[in-house]
């Protein structure tokens, strides 16, 4: 049964099969386990983020494809649901509006900049992604009318997911909207990601994957080479765009920086790397580590700034503004020795 | 006799999952011009690139003037005297006919009696000198590419089938060029299909098979050896 | 024997269309020029504007030709350029500032020479560590698009991160040399000196970079390798090097041009290269990868849509030049000039 689930994509590693019931574990337990409104939304955001990165493997991992604009579709369910609840007024219908116009926008927007750029090489894509996403980031910025510009958007959502509604007890936990808030997007990112990965274990996968070993020999084959690439652009979007109205009924808020900008898609970057290329489960492990280090190694390093005040250079270097840099740095390394990151370490030490 | 210029000791070339040479023995006498003869898929194409580095042996030796080179990187092997005239041509067709021949000398600019005695036997180099060398036709682009290839003295020639799609005049203008070439000291080592061609020019003659060389000797020998002919390529010369 | 005349001339003359076609993409820039001109209406602006987009054209050419002739050499995809955009410009404006004497006198003479050694020394770093960056981060992943792409971003991201870490994290503002301040009027068009200054520039580098490669030795062997770089090596020559020689040139150049970003912005911020590599994507891409030719008709495009646009309707400047981008992939999928690989 849980095989089937899985889509018969085992984890194929002890470590790495206790590692993910670790983390479904606290996922799903998150209200009861931890304390306080941060532990909530830390297991929020990775929720939402394995969704993410899990979309983005599909196209990078799967598909040998690299794209910038990842965070652009992220940003168009995002935005979706906000402003159909600005307009429509806070509703159930409003989010389910939202989400599929946020969906269906990111696939047309896929679909388009798929036709024009892998038809002629797939390194084209990667660029024009990077400009097509920083168009629509500055759009969204100018159009303040319509997107509230660089100070976004603030709505309601319905009452029930709020922490107004209070529920009671239950094993010593008060329940409130904002519980039942966060398991509308736990039980919403773990159907999606099943559903991922039903989608890269299903024969389409696997000519995905036939396509990024060699593209002339697929083509060779038969493979309609662009129509699957462009395919799994259009999925790979529509899953980000979901996630992004996750995002958005979680926080109740949406703007450039937490949306759209080019620092999240670096952060994607480096979680899927840093997890595994083509396994998924990298998506878990990765999001999950980058948001826990995001959240808290950040404060370890402020203290070792601090600790190392009078050496000259060093606490510049461990600023905890600077985290960027040492991720950057490992993700170089990453991609150099681990190319098949956490999850393919994993797996070679239990077959060596 | 001297020491060969060029010798190849069991040498094995895999191209990606294909083990395309598979103990290559081959001897190019010095001063002298060795057919490479063999039906098509054999791995006569192989060998050359083999010796010229584009391809890396996985293993056995290349011996250049009794020196080893099978690690030696490609412009090296080049700089050592050796010119290559690729079945492709490898014409750079964005540059003009003179670009093309000053890229031909690595160590200076084109010495000009060479490229008298190059256009005396080229001619049609000549006319469209200035012109970009992708306009040139077929039977031109051929001519360029073994002229480039001899822009400057160099001691051994890789020529991958010359005559390839070309009438019989410009035939004749090639094997002309070649005999003048080895008239001058040079080896060559040519792969060549036609065979009226590889009697006229070669003085010695290696066949391969399945990536070997399977036999060597005197080309005049093969020339007046029907059966011979009909035992290593499986047709003789007589029908051609 | 039948002796076949294949000797004979084989050039047809071009008919008109053929003619045409080729010439179209150099025509472009022109038939931009004169559509700005229709769409603005009023001379003096449209001046104005047509300075303004030619120097921003210029000095995206200045820092996408690196770009393009890396990718046409070795079939890499530097996503890191944009780091020395960024790093030359933080050099020559510390220059410039630790120059401020020189800067605020209104002295021709003291002014340029300023200019100059900010752009020598911007030039300087930006070349050596174009060599680093190379050897580090390029030339373990070549012929991977992949690998090249994550680790040329991972390489940007660290650059960027050092900038903060050297240079502290608040934007640095600067101010132009007094005698490169304000504009002069040209039949009432006012035109900034520093732009005029930016297209000469351009126009100087762009002839030199020609002139390097159709009538040296070097710049035959780049562009033969462009075309066939194997072949190249098989002649004689150590593409490789030629190769680290181009990526140090054109990481030199990028820093070149972002120094005079930012003189022309007075804002110099970390991040601004990774925003420049927009711009010069484009360019490199409608330009068609690895043609410096196409390179330099793109960017005056491209810079001139941008002003134009601006002007027009400023929302829509950016998009415009995706517009641009569209519609020229759309005419030639491969870019205007595109690069004939032999294979």
């Amino acid at each position: 049964m849980i095989v089937n689930l899985l889509s018969g994509d085992k984890p194929r590693s002890a470590v790495l099969t206790a590692l993910l019931v670790l983390i479904l574990i606290c996922l799903a337990g998150a209200p009861f386990i931890f304390d306080g409104v941060r532990p909530l939304d830390t297991a929020a955001r990775i929720c939402i983020f394995i969704l993410l990165v899990a979309s983005y493997d599909l196209l990078l991992g799967y598909g040998g494809i690299v794209s910038f604009a990842h965070t652009m579709f992220f940003g168009l369910g995002a935005y979706g649901v906000a402003l159909a609840s600005t307009h429509m007024g806070r509703g159930f219908d409003a989010l389910l509006v939202g989400s599929l116009s946020g969906a269906l926008a990111a696939i047309v927007l896929a679909l388009l900049i798929g036709l024009f750029s892998l038809r002629v090489r797939a390194i084209f894509f990667a660029m024009i992604t990077l400009a097509v996403a920083s168009a629509v980031a500055v759009l969204v910025s100018q159009f303040s009318g319509l997107t509230g510009g660089e100070d976004g958007l603030t709505y309601k959502i319905p009452r029930v997911l709020t922490s107004a509604n209070r529920m009671g007890e239950f094993l010593g936990t008060r329940i409130s909207g904002k519980i039942l808030n966060y398991y509308l997007v736990f039980t919403c990112a773990l159907i999606l990601f099943l559903l991922l990965l039903r989608i890269v274990n299903s024969p389409f996968g696997r000519v995905l994957q036939a396509i990024r070993e060699n593209d002339f020999r697929a083509e060779a084959i038969g493979y309609r080479v662009v129509w699957y690439r462009t395919m799994a652009t259009c999925l790979s979007a529509a899953t980000a765009a979901l996630a992004g109205s996750l995002f958005a009924i979680w926080l109740r808020y949406v703007g450039p920086d937490t949306t759209l900008s080019f620092e999240i898609m670096l952060d994607i970057l480096l979680m899927v790397v840093i997890g595994g290329m083509g396994t998924m489960y990298g998506a878990v492990i990765g999001a999950t580590l980058f948001i826990l280090a995001q959240t808290y190694l950040q404060n370890l390093m402020g203290g070792a700034s601090e600790a190392t005040a009078g050496l000259p250079l060093i606490p510049d270097l461990l600023d905890p503004d600077r985290w960027l840099m040492w991720l950057g740095i490992l993700f170089i390394l990453s991609v150099y020795f681990f190319p098949t990151g956490i999850v393919g370490r994993l797996r070679e030490g239990r077959s060596a | 006799m001297s020491e060969p210029i060029l010798t190849l000791n069991n040498l094995y070339t895999d191209i990606a999952q294909y083990h395309i040479l598979q103990g290559v023995d081959l001897q190019v006498p010095r001063g002298q011009v060795t057919m490479l003869l063999g039906r098509n898929g054999v791995g006569k194409t192989t060998t050359l690139k083999t010796i010229m580095g584009q391809w890396t042996a996985k293993s056995g030796e290349i011996l250049y003037n009794g020196q080893e080179m099978t690690q030696m990187p490609v412009s090296a092997r080049a700089r050592a005297g050796i010119g290559f005239v690729p079945e492709d041509m490898g014409i750079f067709r964005d540059l003009t006919v003179e670009e093309n021949m000053i890229l031909g000398c690595t160590s200076g600019p084109l010495d000009p009696k060479r490229k008298d005695w190059l256009l005396g036997a080229f001619p049609a180099l000549g006319t469209f000198w200035h012109s970009e060398a992708g306009n040139l036709s077929g039977g031109q682009k051929q001519m360029l590419s073994i002229a480039r290839a001899m822009a400057e003295e160099r001691q051994l020639y890789l020529i991958d089938e010359p005559t390839k799609g070309l009438a019989p005049a410009i035939v004749s203008t090639m094997a002309q060029a070649l005999r003048e070439l080895k008239a001058q000291g040079a080896s060559i080592l040519l792969v060549e299909q036609n065979f009226s061609v590889a009697k006229a020019l070669g003085d010695t003659a290696a066949v391969m098979d399945d990536g070997r060389v399977i036999w060597n000797g005197d080309m005049a020998e093969l020339a007046t050896n029907s059966d011979l002919q009909e035992r290593l390529m499986g047709l003789s010369m007589e029908a051609h | 024997m039948a002796a076949a005349p294949d000797h004979k001339p084989t050039f047809a003359a071009l008919s008109l269309s053929e003619r045409l076609d080729k010439a179209m993409p150099v025509l472009l820039v022109p038939l931009l020029v004169v559509l700005g001109f229709l769409a603005i209406g009023t001379p003096s602006s449209w001046m104005t504007l047509t300075v303004s987009g030619l120097a921003m054209g210029m000095m995206i050419f200045i820092m996408a030709s690196g770009l393009t002739l890396v990718f046409g050499l070795m079939d890499v995809i530097n996503f890191g350029h944009g780091a020395f955009v960024s790093v030359g410009a933080f050099v020559g404006v510390s220059v410039l500032i630790a120059l401020g004497d020189w800067t605020g006198t209104a002295s021709l003479l003291l002014n340029m020479s300023a200019v100059f050694l900010a752009v020598v020394a911007a030039m300087m770093v930006t070349g050596i560590m174009g060599w680093g960056f190379e050897r580090i981060i390029v030339k373990p992943v070549y012929g991977a698009h992949l690998k090249q792409i994550l680790v040329t971003v991972g390489g940007l991201i660290v650059v960027e991160q050092l900038i903060h870490v050297v240079w502290g994290p608040d934007e640095i503002f600067i101010t132009r040399p007094e005698t490169l301040k304000g504009a002069i009027t040209f039949a009432g068009a006012a035109m900034e000196k520093y732009r005029l200054l930016a297209v000469a520039i351009g126009l100087v580098l762009f002839i030199a970079m020609r002139m390097v490669l159709r009538r040296t030795k070097i710049g035959l062997i780049v562009r033969a390798g462009v075309e066939n770089g194997p072949m190249v090596e098989a002649l004689g020559y150590r593409l490789r090097m030629v190769f680290i020689g181009v990526f140090v040139a054109g990481s030199a150049l990028a820093g070149l041009g972002g120094v005079m970003w930012g003189l022309y912005q007075e804002v110099i911020t970390a991040g601004m290269g990774e925003k420049m590599m927009v711009l010069v994507f484009i360019v490199a891409i409608i330009g068609g990868l690895g043609s410096v030719e196409g390179a330099f008709i793109g960017a005056l495009l491209v810079g001139l849509m941008q002003n134009y646009v601006a002007f027009l309707e400023p929302k829509l400047a950016l998009v415009s030049n995706i517009a641009l981008m569209t519609a020229i992939l759309m005419w030639r999928p491969q870019g205007m000039l595109p690069v004939v690989k032999a294979k």
